[in-house]
């Protein structure tokens, strides 16, 4: 399981605009790059990240082999009803990591 | 590679840089200076915020691993340790079993091996990156207070020695950028004081998290000199003598640097 760090309000007024920040560890191998004994390394990346917000998709993400290890995505909803927020990391590898946090809207 | 080649020529037109700017004194870092203030705002912003700063994965990881019971023994680092605050910030420290002043790292892989009766973990391992990342970030905030040890004199002296040993085909030593030319560039880059108050620490060039002795081998193979492996002697001395140099800096581990 790689580290994430999760950073989004645990409660919100209904009907206002929530930012999430997720950070997750990973290598994000290019595929171009060549290793200690000069092949190329294989692609390992994340391709996709997907929020969604009690089973609708709110945000996703398709990523590609130039961006950075680690990555770091922010982006903002809108506080409708109480529910659980889940955050889906898939690539290559088979990689498929899914976090869940809830949200109470007052 | 660009920046090797400006490094080459800094060092072909060292003689005349030397002539036309004036050499600061030895002691120029009366007051040190942390990288961090050099740095754009959106780093700082991203150090300083602990969802943002990927070095917080590392620390997470180590927090896992502190809590991990380990080796014949079965015990975790936090069946002794219940806070580890300000420890950090006074390594390296002598240690008593090898008569020789031990970095942080060195510590954490002492207490494996001697009292969890564990394998070693790798030098630059994520393991013991993260355990060091966990330990040193206790620590944030707080300013370096290098132990005031004689028994240190002697490696802190080396330390300072090697500090001021030029070295490799380009023949420079660190004092030479770090003291005479910091605050100046080299190519694009800034030239930090390169203190050492923020380690292990995250830099956007490597994407991942590293240890001093990493940064260190970074610019000895920069001026194309032959890099110690890590855990030499060597480099501990240079980081006794570098905690000392910056003594009084918040320490800000798990740093971001460019």
């Amino acid at each position: 399981m790689a580290r994430v760090l999760l950073n989004l309000p645990r409660s919100a007024a209904k009907g206002a605009v929530i930012e999430i920040r997720t950070l997750i560890m990973h290598p994000m191998e290019s595929g171009f790059r060549p290793g200690m004994n000069g092949t190329i390394l294989a692609r390992d990346i994340i391709t996709r990240f997907t929020c969604e917000y009690d089973g609708e998709v709110v945000f996703q993400a398709e990523l590609s082999s130039a961006i950075a290890a680690n990555p770091f995505i922010s982006f903002t909803t809108v506080a409708t009803a109480s529910g659980t927020l889940s955050f889906t990391w898939e690539g290559d590898n088979d990689f498929r990591q899914t976090e869940t946090r809830s949200l109470t809207v007052t | 590679m660009r920046w090797l080649l400006l490094l080459a020529a800094l060092a072909a037109a060292g003689p005349r840089i030397a002539a036309a700017q004036p050499r600061m004194p030895p002691q120029a870092v009366a007051q040190p200076r942390s990288g961090t203030q050099d740095m754009s705002r959106e780093l700082q912003a991203m150090q300083a915020d602990d969802s943002a700063n990927p070095g917080m994965l590392w620390v997470q990881e180590g927090e896992a691993l502190f809590h991990r019971a380990e080796g014949r023994v079965q015990k975790a680092c936090a069946d002794c340790h219940a806070s580890l605050t300000g420890v950090a910030a006074r390594y390296p420290a002598w240690d008593d079993r090898s008569a020789a002043p031990m970095d942080l790292a060195g510590r954490i892989q002492h207490c494996r091996t001697e009292h969890q009766q564990a394998t070693p973990l790798a030098r630059e391992g994520e393991p013991l990156l993260a355990l060091s990342a966990f330990v040193a970030g206790q620590s944030r905030g707080l300013p370096l207070a290098p132990p005031e040890d004689s028994r240190l004199a002697p490696a802190l002296a080396r330390g300072e020695a090697l500090f001021r040993q030029r070295r490799g085909q380009l023949n420079l030593s660190c004092a030479q950028c770090h003291e005479d030319r910091a605050g100046l560039r080299l190519g694009s880059a800034l030239i930090p004081e390169g203190h050492a108050n923020g380690y292990p620490q995250y830099r956007l060039e490597w994407q991942a998290l590293g240890s001093l002795q990493r940064r260190l081998r970074n610019c000895m193979v920069g001026v194309r000199a032959t890099a110690p492996a890590f855990g030499a002697a060597e480099y501990v001395e240079i980081e006794l003598y570098l905690a000392r140099r910056g003594a009084g800096l918040a320490v800000e581990a798990p740093a971001v640097r460019p």
